[in-house]
């Protein structure tokens, strides 16, 4: 009997091909953003919020993942991004090898910021890692506050948080400080923006961050 | 958690583990399992039992060693183990406390019989 120590993540295979995706990325000048919610928080929304504001100065392309259709690639390509659908066939998260084909399928010496909207879904994806450079979670106030606590793995696994439709807070008992309580526990220091995609609110602070990002040329790099 | 896959990456990478050239099977694979990663026991267990068969696997033991979060307060510094839900210090009650660690994924490590070990035995 002989014993072989490993001490290594179980998803070691992704993380290595994730790690090829990410030396790609780099060697072409993309800056890239993996974005996460629950369906429906608003990842697509977002995209369309940004791009009126990006698509003067910067190439954005997208990476576009679902079970099924093509109506998020759709919408991302009416707002003037290249984009790319990725139909997972059931698979309820990206990862590295699906992210890889969506790379292979866009003209990266063309783009400079690349927004990958995974499959909504708050447990799986965040342990699968894509080779993007910041992991951004939309979280949003019709979802309740409690959401911090009942999927920590999620809200350990990110760089970076939106709480979207804060226009309704008015109509939904959603408490602000126990929701940023949990936050701040599982990851503390993390950035959150509260915005409204449907109003625009707080949207102006978000695009300065990941500019300054883009310009800075770095992801976060917590989670590496 | 999509166990599956993880089953799958799981093969993959005790394999990879296994020293080339010899004549081995793994009898036992010990796996540390974060209290806030989302990773169910069961699932993995069956969808390893599919994948595995005829591979040198095929024979293995799942050990799960479920590691509870640890925490840490900035009110009183008391440092505590969390096996349920997030809860505040137990020590002072305050909630400014942090997770320090509890995700781990990991294979730690694996045990190999060689074929002619086998024989004898």
């Amino acid at each position: 009997m002989t014993k072989i120590r490993v001490e290594q993540r179980i998803l070691n295979a992704n993380d290595q091909l994730a790690a090829v995706n990410r030396k790609r990325l780099d060697a072409a000048d993309v800056f890239s953003l993996n974005l996460m919610a629950s369906p429906g928080a608003g990842k697509t929304s977002l995209i369309e919020r940004m791009m009126p504001g990006l698509k003067h100065d910067l190439r954005v392309g997208v990476v576009d993942g679902d079970i099924a259709t093509s109506i998020d690639a759709e919408r991302a390509m009416q707002a003037g991004a290249v984009a790319v659908q990725i139909n997972t066939g059931g698979q309820c998260h990206l990862d590295a090898v699906l992210l890889k084909q969506g790379l292979d399928r866009l003209p990266l010496k063309d783009i400079d910021l690349l927004l990958v909207e995974n499959v909504g879904n708050l447990v799986c994806p965040v342990n699968f890692q894509l080779g993007t450079h910041v992991n951004v979670l939309i979280a949003s106030v019709p979802e309740g506050d409690d959401k911090p606590y009942k999927y920590p793995g999620m809200y350990r696994g990110i760089d970076v948080l939106l709480i979207n439709k804060i226009d309704l807070l008015p109509y939904i008992p959603f408490r602000m400080d126990y929701f940023r309580r949990g936050v701040e526990i599982l990851n503390p220091g993390l950035t959150i923006f509260p915005v409204s995609c449907h109003t625009g609110e707080g949207l102006a602070d978000w695009m300065t961050w990941v500019q300054r990002r883009l310009a800075a040329g770095v992801g976060i790099g917590v989670h590496e | 958690m999509h166990e599956l896959g993880v089953a799958r990456s799981l093969l993959a990478a005790v394999q990879e583990n296994v020293p080339k050239g010899i004549d081995a099977r793994v009898t036992d694979i010990y796996l540390k399992i974060g209290r806030l990663s989302s990773v169910v026991d069961e699932s993995l267990q069956f969808y390893w039992a599919i994948l595995a068969s005829e591979t040198i696997c095929e024979e293995a033991r799942l050990h799960f060693e479920r590691v509870p979060a640890e925490m840490a307060c900035r009110d009183c510094g008391e440092m505590y183990s969390l096996v349920g839900d997030l809860e505040a210090c137990p020590k002072c009650g305050s909630w400014q406390v942090f997770v320090v660690s509890g995700d781990q994924l990991q294979l730690d490590y694996i045990e190999i019989e060689r074929i002619e070990e086998r024989l004898l035995t």
